[in-house]
């Protein structure tokens, strides 16, 4: 298979162009650039076309445009732009149009900084933008994930007409990695028979999510309610590394997973059973992963670049059957492995020789 | 018996929600006889973001898309890039798209976008109860500006179609009026303009229709028609405010 150097936001592009994804529009922020530019030179080679909107938010509501007549669209961009977008996004949910959005986190509230960061997590997680409804959160730790699970968003969108976001962060976008170039899965996806397209030879149609009738409105919420908690059931993915018979647990998406990743196996090579569960559906959160492990696990380390916001969701999915405690860095700084191998020492009185 | 008259097949059989004296339907009206005779009813997606307007979806025969407050272009957009053979048209107030909306109605223009926009002017913010809009005339009372419109802090008016006709990528705009059955042909004259621009791939095509308010304004329909044309047309310019070259052969 055909193996390349890429970004990780060019990998984006990339697997955004081998899903059939024919029209991108955006706006430049850095440290999502990469994205754009990088379609703006390709997609037009295969047919497709980029856009560059007058503004973030212009550019959303393009996107809304697009998927509303059936093709497959996305959108890039950073923390500050991403803000700009929330009102896109509540109205993609709402009228069921399936864009992929990518939102390449960097340090924040305000303008920020262009560093890493994981600041976003709320925002992204739980709405982010007015009424009742989630985005589809995929949370890849290298290149490879950023082009594998951008040809999962797009199939994700079209199988639950719904946005679909991928958050990384700018240490990923821009980190170059040997990818693989691999081809589009074969996925069976419902017709697209909502399509506004013309209304030839069938009923018109129409896309709208607008009630002035409370009766009507509950049932769409209803509606929207019950797609959310199937999504919820049936998409939890993570990944585990040493999890199965580990008595203490670091929890990290993105590169704070790839960091505990070495955090675990430093520990594993001082005979302490650690190990790691990696959100890759930051929403839905996969609680299921806690599941067999609550009642043995004795504490938890939740790994993140903000001031702690996943750990909210940590401490609900172990039922706080164990104590879960942050280690974080902000405002563009990482962690090293041995920091948050320290914060797990140190909190949970771990002595080295307790396991060797 | 002959049938003189009836209902355009552009238009649905769901009622007009409006208020009595409301020009809407009328402008509705057009915009459907316009679809009728293109004969491209099955061919146009229309777009309507939120105002009074934002009803237009069960009205017209076509497809249609709900958007956002002020986003009706850039939605729009998105349509007609994904579906550039297909004709794209939005019907949006001056509220919406001179005010929230405006950068989105300056740079569909400026790219020179291939859509129609039907923008409906009654100098105030209908759908909301009659608040003021960047339309409002000055010394205009609305819930907002109850002591008049005062253009010492506020400013005045804005001229939406003026500054878009500065634009190269605005090959025809026109203002026009339905308050009498002769401006009424004239409006329905521009917008059929404003869509064989479109069918021709041409540019970006704006018809800015001055309607009533009755209930907004305080007063009867006939009084509400006396206001527009002694009001609003001395500070709106009036007629074809752009023809570019190449639509002066249509």
């Amino acid at each position: 298979m055909e193996k390349v150097l890429l970004k990780g936001n060019e990998a984006i592009a990339e697997a955004a162009i081998r899903s059939g994804c024919k029209l991108f529009f955006g706006y430049p922020i850095t440290p999502s650039t990469e994205i754009v530019e990088y379609l703006s030179k390709n997609l037009p080679k295969a047919g497709g076309l980029v856009l560059q909107g007058e503004d973030e938010i212009a550019s959303i509501n393009m996107c809304h445009g697009a998927a509303a007549t059936g093709a497959r669209v996305m959108t890039a961009s950073s923390s500050p732009g991403y803000s700009l977008k929330q009102e896109g996004l509540s109205n993609l949910a709402a009228n069921e149009l399936p864009v992929v959005i990518v939102n390449i986190n960097r340090a924040g509230p305000g303008l920020g900084g262009l560093g890493p960061s994981q600041a976003d997590y709320f925002q992204c997680t739980k709405g982010g933008g007015h009424g009742d409804y989630r985005l589809i959160v995929l949370a890849p730790s290298k290149a490879q994930e950023m082009y594998d699970y951008t040809m999962n968003a797009f199939d994700l969108a079209d199988k639950y007409r719904t946005p679909v976001l991928i958050l990384a962060d700018g240490f990923l976008g821009q980190m170059m990695e040997p990818i693989e170039l691999k081809e589009r899965p074969a996925v069976e996806l419902p017709a697209k028979d909502w399509a506004t397209n013309g209304c030839k030879g069938r009923a018109k149609r129409k896309i709208c999510s607008y009630a002035l009738t409370n009766e009507v409105m509950e049932g769409y919420c209803l509606q929207w309610e019950k797609k959310f908690a199937g999504i919820q059931q049936a998409e939890q993915q993570w990944e585990e590394f040493y999890a199965d018979d580990a008595e203490y647990l670091f929890v990290g998406y993105g590169t704070c997973g790839r960091i505990a990743k070495d955090a675990v196996l430093k520990a594993r090579a001082m005979g302490l059973k650690v190990g790691l569960i990696r959100p890759i559906t930051l929403w839905p959160f996969p609680e299921k992963a806690f599941a067999p492990i609550k009642n043995t696990v004795k504490g938890i380390v939740c790994v993140e670049l903000n001031a702690g916001q996943m750990i909210e969701d940590v401490k609900l999915a172990i039922e706080c059957k164990a104590p879960v405690v942050l280690c974080n860095r902000q405002g563009g700084m990482l962690p090293s492995e041995n920091y948050i191998l320290d914060a797990m020492l140190k909190n949970f009185n771990i002595a080295i020789s307790e396991g060797v | 018996m002959e049938k003189v008259f009836g209902r355009t097949k552009g238009l649905t059989d769901v009622p007009f929600h409006y208020c009595p004296g409301c020009t809407h339907g009328i402008i509705h009206r057009l915009i459907g006889e316009v679809l009728e005779e293109l004969d491209i009813i099955e061919d146009t997606i229309g777009v309507a973001p939120v105002g009074c307007t934002g009803f237009s979806l069960d009205f017209f025969s076509c497809d249609f898309v709900g958007a956002a407050h002020g986003r009706g272009q850039a939605v729009a957009t998105g349509i007609k890039r994904a579906l550039p053979d297909k004709i794209v048209f939005t019907i949006q107030g001056d509220g919406d798209i001179a005010a929230i909306g405006t950068a989105h109605a300056i740079h569909v223009a400026a790219r020179g976008e291939k859509i129609t926009s039907i923008m409906v002017n009654n100098a105030l913010f209908g759908m909301t109860g009659g608040q003021m809009a960047p339309t409002t005339l000055a010394g205009q009372v609305t819930t907002t500006s109850p002591y008049g419109r005062d253009c010492a802090v506020v400013g005045t008016p804005i001229d939406l179609p003026k500054t878009i006709a500065t634009l190269n990528g605005a090959v025809y705009v026109a203002a026009v009026s339905v308050d009498t059955p002769k401006n009424i042909m004239q409006a329905k004259k521009a917008i059929k303009k404003a869509f064989q621009v479109q069918q021709k791939g041409l540019g970006y095509a704006l018809v800015s229709v001055l309607s009533t308010c009755p209930t907004n304004w305080g007063l009867s329909p006939v009084d509400s028609l006396k206001w527009l044309r002694e009001n609003m047309m001395p500070v709106y310019q009036m007629g074809e405010l752009k023809v570019a070259k190449e639509v002066e052969a249509l």
